[in-house]
């Protein structure tokens, strides 16, 4: 328990109505989107709406040895946002304005609890795009996205939340507040601080300001869908697409196990047997390079024995997108309990990936249905199980171990776009090695030497 | 009514409605992915976990798991924070049916904690019709003394020293309602109206709002009907269709009067029952079926009826096909989606293919027409801050199509939008969708 002392401190740095303390709003704030793992109430729950706000509540937290977790929307998939031992929670919900939009240069500068659809409206007038686009982009915010450097759909084409960041302003833990980068296109001014905080998951400071960059919004798009009834085609396929120099904005995948889980579930015709499914859209300013690269893309479909679709309206293009948005939705109604991992491999291992998680749901007798971005070969394979059943619950712990080690065998890594946080710490030694591991502690260390900032996250913290 | 309840008697079946424990499975459908975030209109305004869905099923969740006491009157207070809109249904992707999950919840705090005596005291009233109908009545005749009138809006305002007692929940002296009438809707119609070479006939279920509040709009209602050689029943026994009192969590007072409807429904004979009300017509499309499942004989009664109830508009588009409105109405239309007429009877293209056949009216679309106006019932009483900004951003968009008048197919959003254009609008009318199509017909025979 926090001394009342110390919530009244927090009600004069914040204003009453900001700080939480009623246990039925404590265990609003003990969870997020991450399922299977341990989840705690936290002590009390602020809601700063200022930097300076943020720099005293650090300040105050370090004086008094106080946990801090700092939290967007809450919907990551690794449990970043657990405060795990107990301590504060830092909701940026209400520090939700955006500063600045500045299409001469192409940026836009935030708060940190801007949601990134809400960016994306402000910014649409001047036809321009933030292009990330994480599954959750209705409701997760920026500066959560650019603390865990989240993915999404577009990743192959338009990269990911790093790319997009250019400059921030962030609380560290000893309260200094520091700024770096900003509209510049180049910016070599000491270390790349951005790199340095983007996908920190909170542990090395409290971003409170973001400036990043904006693209303008490609004008075409071409749609396709591609069904194969042997693995391997699709794998050849998702090559011979790159090999066609053709770099699709969406190039995803679906296993047949998800198919069957889809069709099941929407009655869409899709052919229950099919082993994969391939989604590709391409985009780009003139109609012409969009319609070539489109005629590519099916040439290769063609010779890679698949049968096709192309969507010639919006309507056509909402249909083929059905699968994929079903995916999801669909396998979580398997049962009761739903783990989304985000194993990622090298583009050229998606074949090799996608057969390994089958075999793994074979030996362990679990249910996994994979999608995911096969363009950057990023998976999803989502495990079904019912918590309430202790066996099954443990041969879906052992699956989750194989498919990690499945994915390093494959030179790949243990997270695409989730984080580690939580879910994923006891791995982090098999792909970084003692030496990865020690330069994560060097840099924990010199910003947060006490381990005060979101603890229990991504740097196994010292034994005591 | 008194008849009808002994004769089923503890036979009611328990439902979700009795045990929170029994809403288990919708709970661990949750996977709090958190898109409820996303068309949460409380979230909107607040930006804080408790005020979403998914912190309410937690919630529910470590209730159940004694992690959190029933006696806890925040918990009790984040329950009420909601405004039951079922926005949060719709983008569901695991389709957790959080309207179950709400009143289950709000119905075990109730069962625990008792009601608070100022719902205790209305909800009695509420199964007893006559006392009711006398107090609204007294009501609207005393209201001069409270109230000013606004004779053109058929509005009414508090006087100021009700306005200065009343501030806090809205009740400002810019307050405006809709005003009180001596004579309801039933008291103006006979039991059953009588139409030109009928072809079918319905009951027509009034709901409390159009009986009290909008009779006008209650007897256009009845004249459209009449004007497609529809008969139309209105049971003069009928009571309020319960849902205000089932978000309050008083089960015990929603059975009542959810059997006195289908009783007197029964006796009609009729084939179809129509509402003009969304909470109404849901109330007998889904909510009678759940809180009846179980009783032998009301059970069935409730299923029959659920499948034979249609909002007006789809009665006409989809069971009868209207007679296409010939009388020219001049005026520039947007159509507000009531949250329980799209959510919960999924009815939204027949008031528009309504609207939009009549010679005369220009629709115009608002944008983020199927966000919740902040009504929600009591909620505008008792989180009036919230649903005063939802208000305001119901009224901008309204303004921003340009439009002169706001139909909608539920009362109680009438209420709502009458409010808030007074406040932050530009002097549009409100209206029930089927008052324009009624002033359509009758000026087909100016």
């Amino acid at each position: 328990m926090i001394d009342k002392k110390i919530v009244n401190m927090l009600e004069e740095i914040v204003g009453k109505d900001h700080v939480l303390t009623h246990k039925v709003d404590l265990v609003s704030y003990s969870y997020d989107a991450t399922a299977d793992i341990p989840t705690e109430i936290p002590d009390l729950v602020v809601m700063p709406t200022s930097t300076e706000e943020i720099q005293k509540i650090v300040n105050l937290a370090r004086e008094s040895k106080i946990a801090i977790y700092p939290r967007g929307a809450g919907t990551n998939l690794s449990g970043g946002a657990i405060p795990l031992k107990k301590g504060i929670v830092l909701s940026l919900q209400k520090m939700n304005k955006i500063l600045d939009v500045d299409p001469a240069n192409l940026t836009a500068t935030v708060q940190p609890g801007v949601v990134i659809a809400a960016l994306n409206s402000a910014v649409a007038p001047h036809g321009l795009i933030y292009p990330p686009d994480p599954g959750t982009v209705a409701t997760a915010t920026m500066g959560g996205s650019v603390a865990e450097n989240s993915g999404g759909l577009r990743g192959l084409k338009y990269g990911v939340t790093k790319h997009y960041v250019m400059g921030m302003e962030v609380v560290l833990a000893n309260g200094q507040i520091v700024k770096f980068g900003g509209k510049t296109v180049k910016n070599v001014t000491a270390y790349d601080f951005s790199n340095l905080f983007v996908g920190s998951e909170g542990t090395l400071g409290i971003i409170s300001e973001i400036t990043c960059k904006l693209i303008p919004a490609p004008k075409y798009r071409r749609t396709m869908m591609g069904i194969f009834n042997k693995l391997e085609d699709a794998g050849n396929a998702v090559a011979g697409i790159i090999a066609a120099q053709v770099i699709p904005a969406t190039l995803e995948i679906m296993d047949n196990m998800t198919i069957r889980t889809v069709e099941n579930f929407a009655k869409i015709g899709l052919p229950t047997e099919a082993k994969a499914l391939l989604l590709i859209e391409v985009d780009g300013m003139t109609e012409d390079v969009v319609a070539n690269e489109a005629e590519s893309v099916i040439e290769v479909l063609k010779n890679n024995n698949s049968e096709y679709k192309v969507a010639n309206s919006d309507a056509e293009r909402d249909q083929l997108w059905t699968a994929r948005r079903n995916a999801l939705p669909a396998l979580a109604g398997l049962n009761n309990t739903c783990i989304v991992e985000d194993a990622t491999v090298p583009r050229s291992r998606i074949t090799d990936m996608l057969v390994a998680v089958e075999d793994i749901a074979k030996t362990n007798n679990v249910t996994i249905g994979t999608f995911g971005h096969a363009g950057d070969g990023n998976l999803h394979p989502t495990i079904l199980y019912n918590m309430y059943d202790k066996d099954e619950a443990a041969r879906v712990h052992k699956a989750v171990d194989e498919i990690f080690a499945a994915a390093l065998k494959f030179d790949g890594t243990l997270s695409g776009e989730h984080g580690i946080g939580i879910a994923k710490m006891k791995y982090l030694a098999d792909e970084l090695g003692q030496s990865g591991l020690d330069l994560m502690k060097s840099i924990k260390e010199s910003l947060d030497p006490e381990y005060l900032l979101n603890p229990g996250k991504m740097v196994p913290a010292p034994e005591v | 009514m008194s008849n009808v309840n002994e004769s089923v008697k503890n036979k009611t079946g328990k439902t979700y409605h009795d045990d929170l424990e029994m809403v288990r499975q919708e709970i661990d459908k949750c996977m709090k992915c958190g898109n409820c975030m996303a068309v949460c209109p409380v979230y909107d305004i607040d930006k804080e976990e408790s005020s979403v869905t998914r912190s309410k099923i937690a919630v529910a969740d470590a209730l159940l798991k004694g992690q959190l006491d029933y006696k806890d009157p925040y918990v009790y207070q984040m329950a009420f924070n909601c405004l039951v809109c079922k926005s949060c249904n719709t983008n569901c992707p695991t389709k957790v049916d959080f309207g179950k999950i709400a009143v289950a919840l709000r119905a075990e705090l109730v069962r625990r904690n008792g009601l608070p005596w100022l719902k205790k005291m209305i909800f009695s009233t509420l199964k007893n019709p006559k006392l009711f109908d006398a107090g609204m009545k007294v009501g609207a005749a005393m209201s001069g003394v409270v109230f000013k009138g606004d004779k053109d809006l058929k509005a009414i305002s508090p006087r100021s020293p009700f306005a200065f007692v009343g501030k806090k929940a809205g009740f400002d002296s810019n307050r405006k309602m809709p005003e009180l009438n001596t004579s309801s809707l039933r008291d103006r119609v006979p039991e059953v109206v009588k139409a030109k070479d009928a072809k079918t006939k319905v009951a027509f279920f009034t709901g409390d709002s159009l009986n009290y509040f909008y009779p006008d709009a209650g007897m256009d209602l009845i004249e459209v009907l009449t004007e497609n050689n529809v008969e139309v029943h209105i049971p003069k026994k009928q009571s309020c269709c319960g849902i205000p009192v089932l978000v309050h969590g008083d089960i015990e007072t929603v059975r009542k009067l959810a059997k006195n409807n289908l009783y007197e429904f029964d006796k009609t004979g009729c084939e179809y029952i129509v509402t003009g009300c969304g909470s109404c017509g849901g109330a007998w499309q889904h909510d009678y079926v759940d809180i009846m499942a179980g009783d032998p004989v009301y059970g069935p009664k409730a299923k029959y009826w659920a499948e034979r109830t249609y909002d007006i508009s789809t009665f006409l588009t989809k069971v009868i096909k209207y007679r296409e409105p010939k009388g020219e109405v001049d005026a520039v239309v947007t159509y507000h989606d009531s949250c329980h007429l799209k959510k919960t009877m999924q009815v939204f293209n027949e008031p528009r293919e309504i609207l939009k056949s009549i010679p005369g009216v220009t629709f115009k679309e608002m944008s983020e027409a199927d966000k919740c106006c902040g009504s929600g019932g009591s909620y505008v009483i008792s989180h009036y801050d919230t649903s005063a900004s939802l208000g305001r951003k119901k009224a901008d968009n309204i303004n921003n199509t340009g439009a002169n008048i706001v139909s909608t197919g539920c009362p109680a959003c009438m209420m709502q939008l009458l409010d808030n254009i007074n406040r932050f609008g530009k002097n549009q009318k409100t209206k029930h969708y089927i008052s324009l199509l009624a002033e359509s017909y009758r000026n087909e025979k100016k």
